[in-house]
């Protein structure tokens, strides 16, 4: 049953301060919309249980990519087609780009933004497994100033988050330490477009003496949660990429994650498919 | 609320709800029924139009993020009585069966040629993959858009 939509108000605020005056006046009262790509369709089908809502949509203050010589900062409303347009997310965060140019078709990623891929908390997220691979940290900024925080951790559970009613999220802080690393992007879904991920695995590595040293894995779909799998990751630092090595990690991984059956999969094809997977990035190595 | 855009070359101000999808405000208040709906939850790309340069579902688009915006529906495709060389290609290399797919198609088209005016049989794929066509037709629609970016 579709949404009547006198019953819903959604506000364009001037500025980003306007935005977070209104969000501390009324705690709660209010959340914030960006692209709409979500929450659209949950509208449509007569799903969004929330009625008020701050469009941030024009918010310059959200915008932007910046460089610096340790960083790269993206604004929480970078679109996944300005991710793949950036020359420096495509030399040093080739899995990031990857991501965007698979989440939806082109129409979607014109409007959908990393900040609502973040807070929106869907386990079967396309982008938050190569944050959380590339150590990224997030900005909450409220009325009474900003904090950053690692991402990793900000989730804590199917939807739930560490952000007050008064905060919104700003900015996206990813650290420039990729250098001679090999990536590892891989989403498995229905089909090549428009689909949602069965499992999606985003993982990183490098090589020192023949044997691995840093190392990060992040996977979507197998859990409440994207989730940064780091005994897996432990089972690997310091060993040689070889099939024992390859064996002990999927081992360790099977007991890490906890893939579910839904609509889009069962549990055991999700966990069979992170376990390939692993093997393939090794297997890269 | 009021809001104004500009609609195929044509400011227009209309009285919305702000949440209201632009695709109804398209064809129920300003009876541009070209743009079609098909799933209504961003899979299809049949109500696809151009907003700022940009191709976005329109069902996905709530009005009030299109105040002082500028959008091409499919109805702002034609000069005058100049069809687009990709609307041309689809009438001459049979780019549409039943036609509900095909205003999106033919934006998505567009838009891709716009940004890319030689692109190769991947970036065809790419421009066009959020938009689904159920009488299956894909080749005769992939088959127009490279005539027309022959053209």
């Amino acid at each position: 049953m579709r949404a009547f939509v006198p019953n819903y108000e959604l506000t364009t605020p001037a500025s980003l301060a306007d935005a977070l005056a209104l969000l501390k006046r009324e705690p709660g009262v209010w959340k914030p919309f960006a692209g709409g790509t979500d929450l659209m369709v949950l509208l449509e089908a007569g799903k969004l249980p929330h009625r008020n809502y701050v469009n941030i949509w024009s918010l310059k203050e959200l915008r932007g990519i910046e460089v610096t010589d340790n960083h790269i900062t993206l604004g929480a409303l970078t679109t996944y087609t300005d991710v793949q347009s950036h020359p420096i997310l495509q030399s040093e965060f080739p899995m990031l780009c990857q991501a965007a140019s698979e989440t939806g078709g082109l129409a979607i990623q014109n409007r959908g933004t990393l900040g609502g891929n973040i807070v929106n908390a869907s386990p079967a997220a396309d982008s938050p497994p190569a944050l959380l691979a590339y150590d990224a940290e997030i900005e909450l900024v409220s009325s009474d100033g900003s904090r950053w925080l690692p991402y990793a951790g900000f989730h804590t559970g199917y939807k739930q988050m560490l952000i007050g009613p008064s905060e919104l999220l700003a900015r996206i802080r990813i650290p420039r330490n990729t250098r001679g690393a090999t990536h590892y992007y891989r989403k498995v879904g229905t089909r090549k477009a428009q689909a949602i991920s069965k499992v999606c695995l985003a993982a990183l590595a490098k090589l020192e003496h023949d044997q691995i040293a840093d190392v990060r894995i992040a996977l979507g779909s197998v859990a409440p949660i994207v989730v940064r799998c780091v005994q897996t990751e432990d089972a690997l630092r310091g060993r040689k990429p070889d099939a024992e090595t390859v064996q002990a990690a999927c081992a360790t991984l099977s007991r890490e994650i906890s893939p579910i059956d839904d609509i889009r999969s069962t549990a055991d094809y999700r966990l069979q498919v992170a376990k390939n997977l692993l093997t393939e990035f090794l297997l890269t190595l | 609320m009021l809001i104004t855009f500009n609609i195929n070359n044509e400011s227009r101000t209309v009285e919305v709800f702000p949440m209201a999808r632009l695709l109804d405000v398209l064809r129920e208040q300003l009876h541009l029924t070209g743009t079609k709906e098909g799933c209504g939850e961003g899979e299809c790309g049949a109500c696809t139009v151009i907003l700022d340069g940009q191709i976005v579902n329109s069902c996905l688009v709530p009005v009030a993020q299109v105040n002082g915006s500028n959008i091409t529906t499919i109805e702002g495709v034609a000069q005058q009585d100049q069809l687009h060389v990709v609307q041309q290609a689809f009438i001459d290399h049979g780019g549409a069966q039943c036609g509900i797919c095909t205003p999106g198609m033919v934006l998505a088209a567009v838009d891709l040629l716009n940004r890319n005016p030689e692109p190769s049989e991947a970036d065809i794929r790419n421009g066009l993959a959020g938009n689904l066509c159920r009488c299956t037709g894909y080749m005769k629609i992939f088959e127009s858009v490279v005539r027309a970016y022959q053209k």
